[in-house]
């Protein structure tokens, strides 16, 4: 499996990455990690002339951690994630959903900025994301703007990111919320979810949101007041109805909320005993 | 496409080349340079038989572009030999404790355990399975796969102790 060919761009900053972007427009795309974007490039689904690696950027690299604010450089590999104890220490549900993406050679490579920005439904960051309350940076020959996890994900593949625009960098607020877990179902190592929810919860609040269980991550207020309220039923019966799964290999309908239940109800309730 | 100017150095070695930036890692390394050690499997970042180690980092080199990796430090399983060309002892331990059949995810697998190992020197079973779950392998059923590591763990530990 051979992708056709492209032109290779290494920029050593960000402000020659946007030239580039700017100048072949759709003809170009950037490459993090390229665990997404290289095989659908061989199976000649991704079409471009322009390939320009971010992998030199300095910028875009590295972790953060302020009193009360996480940063995480768009170019931060899944396994820098894992490997950063204080950042494991704060948010640690970073670390548990990080460990359940891919194996241990994409964890080298994949990035958290590739996985938040690239819209694929079947990614982890995204509804983890949204269930912290993540705040994406995007840079565009413009500036600079900031777009909130929740309102970045228009559809499969499509989000708030312009194509001239390039997701930089993550910033969490740390939680207040002590209970955590992120609880993944898939068939094998590997496998992107059939079902997966992150929950957040402590000191009377709560956040809730699933992954692939739509055409875009799902994070439900209405779940989340619900289980900050402690009425679990409620908050499971709100996630379910925001949710809308389609059925591919991975299931029919009927199965995937089945599985949807079963993994929220377990992330809940590990997340409560955390709390407690 | 114009071909571009390759840079590498590969198992201590500095090679050069001119490929298209398109060439995936595993080609360049099999057909420019005929180290064949690296499988290809699947060719989908699924199997693993691919793995080389890039700048320390353990990469299944099917989904890595060689114009990414230009001016990289490439290990494959030649290069975990002793100097005087005797197995290593990861590929001694793998031969003792026959922890392979067709030997097509050998490669592969010894070049992940390499890695693993250098990061983690005294790693449970659990962690040998969790750290070796991108690597597949169709004939053995992994036993003795995960036995040949954890060995090879206690002999470099034993190594090195010796050295001390």
């Amino acid at each position: 499996m051979i992708p056709a060919g492209f032109e290779y761009h290494r920029p050593a900053d960000i402000a020659s990455a946007l030239s580039l972007l700017q100048t072949h427009g759709d003809e170009a795309r950037v490459i993090a990690g390229g665990h997404s974007l290289i095989p659908m490039m061989k199976l000649r689904m991704a079409d471009l002339s322009h390939l320009i690696d971010l992998q030199d950027i300095d910028g875009l690299k590295g972790i953060t951690i302020a009193e009360d604010i996480v940063s995480i450089g768009a170019m931060t590999t899944q396994n820098e994630l894992i490997t950063n104890d204080e950042l494991s220490r704060r948010i640690p549900i970073l670390r548990e959903a990080a460990l359940l993406i891919a194996d241990p050679q994409v964890r080298y490579v994949g990035t958290v900025g590739g996985n938040v920005a690239n819209g694929d439904p079947g990614n982890d960051m995204p509804g983890l994301m949204q269930c912290l309350g993540a705040v994406y940076t995007l840079e565009g020959p413009d500036g600079s703007r900031a777009v909130a996890a929740r309102d970045f994900y228009e559809a499969a593949y499509f989000t708030a990111r312009e194509d001239e625009e390039i997701l930089t960098q993550i910033t969490i607020p740390v939680p207040s919320m002590s209970g955590y877990a992120y609880e993944k179902q898939k068939r094998k190592i590997g496998d992107y979810a059939t079902a997966a929810a992150a929950v957040m919860v402590g000191g009377g609040n709560a956040s809730v949101a699933m992954t692939n269980l739509s055409d875009t991550p799902i994070y439900s207020a209405e779940a989340s007041d619900a289980l900050a309220k402690g009425d679990v039923d409620g908050c499971v019966a709100a996630a379910l109805d925001a949710i809308d799964p389609q059925e591919d290999m991975r299931g029919p309908i009927a199965f995937k909320k089945h599985v949807a239940e079963v993994i929220l109800r377990r992330a809940i309730a590990k997340a409560q005993e955390r709390a407690a | 496409m114009s071909k571009m100017h390759v840079k590498l150095n590969v198992n201590g070695q500095e090679v050069e080349g001119l490929a298209e930036p398109r060439t995936l890692l595993i080609h360049f390394l099999r057909e420019n340079l005929n180290i064949t050690g690296p499988h290809i499997g699947c060719e989908t970042s699924h199997c693993g038989a691919c793995t080389v180690d890039l700048n320390g980092k353990s990469v299944k080199s099917c989904t890595v572009f060689v114009a990414q990796a230009n001016g990289s430090d490439v290990t494959t399983v030649e290069g975990l030999t002793n100097d005087d060309g005797s197995l290593g002892v990861i590929q001694e331990m793998f031969r003792e404790h026959h922890g392979l059949q067709c030997g097509f995810c050998t490669p592969g697998m010894i070049t992940r355990a390499h890695r693993l190992l250098q990061e983690n020197p005294n790693p449970t079973e659990e962690e040998v399975r969790f750290g070796m779950a991108g690597n597949l392998c169709r004939c053995t059923g992994y036993q003795n796969i995960v036995k040949a590591i954890l060995a090879s763990a206690d002999m470099m530990n034993a190594q090195k102790e010796a050295a001390e």
